[in-house]
């Protein structure tokens, strides 16, 4: 076991795994640039239908079966499994991966958005009308800042699971800090899978420290206390 | 070469006695990790209620392990414990463990105090007023964290495959090294749906069963 940690700490301290072409930097890289593009190409399609749906059935009213069912599929649905069906279907590596992760992504910011625009003061909202303000301003300029927190508190949700789920990609073959972990496993490096665990993990635990941030600076001041972590 | 298609039927009746063993560990697997994690997580809860700082640190601790990825943890458990189930299962009781904690912790404090208060009028002792007040009025919230769990943990047992236990995991993760065979991968994922789906409709019915006075009040 001892064994194992001092192999760990060995491969984190040599400098040539880290800035080799290839390396850690390199991997970390792609692993932030297919999160971006797995939660930016989820959040298109999401953010917009779950604000209009929300928009739609307003408060009190009757919710949408839709929403609900969505994210409680999505839980249910193993991430591992689409990956390796997209493999098959001839999709390798990195596309698959952003794929699998998007729809993985997508109920939670769907869920966010729609349950934040749906959640807005009733009686602002109202206002806006009495004032004449258009459907379309009323959603934008009244309902999507009061939105704002959870929107936040979606994308802050998704951004960590998709960091998360990006390492089982190395699995079929695609790229990121999971390949430290999945060559590990196959060469039965175990020292190396311990440092890709505590890498992953670490990335993880850093960018939702980063995203706290981010989402309390997106929440309208007077809204913050309100703001909650889904 | 029997062609790859994306579903067949014939494969599963081949197959069944594969995927029933590989279903039977992968619910073995996932009860004995949310029986556990319930078996922490409600007296825990109970303990910690009523400090408010030390129930408010456990929740946030919880929040920071919770974002840590299955795969990374799996990661670190397995070089520490060895290749097989005990990593992955005490991976899984961790995740389970967390979402667990927060919303028993989320039910009981969100008891009416006046509540509370009537039930000592009554002559209740500390440990009354839990096991007779504050528990049953948790129940909903401990239920739906139980949902919650067991859902999550159906799906993360495939990812277990990665140290070597994996319930159905294991067959995507084999049809997927042989040849890339689409029917075995489908079938082991909808085995695991319909794993999922099975026993969150038993916890469902249990929580209705449990809490009729729910179902009173609606009506």
């Amino acid at each position: 076991m001892s064994d194992v940690l001092a192999q760990a700490l060995r491969y984190l301290n040599d400098p040539l795994v880290w800035t080799r072409d290839g390396g850690l930097l390199d991997l970390t890289r792609e692993h932030l640039l297919m999160t971006l593009a797995a939660v930016g190409a989820a959040a298109a399609l999401a953010l917009p239908l779950g604000a209009w749906l929300g928009h739609r059935d307003g408060p009190g009213g009757r919710g949408s079966g839709i929403v609900v069912a969505l994210s409680n599929t999505s839980r249910a649905l193993p991430t591992l499994a689409i990956i390796l069906l997209l493999a098959t279907a001839g999709l390798f590596g990195d596309t698959a991966t952003i794929l699998a992760a998007g729809v993985f992504a997508a109920p939670v910011l769907l869920a966010g958005a729609y349950d934040g625009v749906r959640g807005a003061d009733p009686a602002a909202r109202d206002a806006a009308r009495g004032l004449g303000l258009s459907p379309a301003r009323v959603l934008w300029q009244v309902e999507a800042p009061l939105a704002a927190p959870l929107v936040a508190a979606g994308v802050r949700t998704a951004v960590v699971q998709v960091v998360a789920t990006i390492p089982l990609a190395a699995l079929a073959g695609g790229g990121g800090l999971g390949q430290v972990i999945a060559f590990g496993m196959g060469t039965q490096r175990y020292g190396q899978v311990l440092a890709g665990g505590v890498l992953v993990a670490g990335l993880c635990l850093l960018i939702d420290a980063v995203l706290a941030v981010a989402q309390r600076l997106a929440t309208p001041r007077p809204l913050r206390a309100r703001a909650t972590r889904r | 070469m029997p062609g790859n298609p994306w579903f067949r039927w014939s494969w599963v009746l081949d197959n069944s006695d594969l995927l029933a063993t590989r279903a039977w560990q992968h619910l073995l697997l996932t009860i004995e990790a949310v029986a556990i994690a319930a078996a922490i997580a409600l007296p825990l809860a109970v303990l910690v209620v009523r400090r408010r700082r030390l129930a408010a640190a456990l929740v946030g601790v919880a929040a920071v392990v919770y974002t840590v990825p299955s795969l990374a943890l799996f990661a670190i458990l397995a070089p520490l414990l060895g290749i097989g189930r005990t990593p992955v299962l005490l991976g899984l009781v961790l995740y389970a463990l967390l979402v667990l904690l927060r919303q028993t912790l989320a039910g009981l404090t969100a008891l009416d105090p006046a509540v509370v208060e009537a039930a000592r009028g009554l002559g209740y002792g500390p440990a009354q007023v839990t096991m007779r007040v504050r528990l049953p009025a948790a129940l909903p919230a401990v239920v739906s964290g139980l949902r919650l769990a067991t859902v999550s943990t159906v799906a993360l047992v495939t990812v277990g495959v990665v140290v070597g236990y994996g319930g159905l995991g294991q067959l995507m993760f084999e049809g997927f090294r042989n040849n890339f065979y689409r029917a075995e991968i489908s079938a082991a994922t909808l085995a695991c749906l319909l794993l999922a789906f099975a026993l969150d409709a038993a916890l469902w019915a249990a929580g209705r069963a449990l809490t009729p006075w729910a179902r009173r009040s609606a009506a």
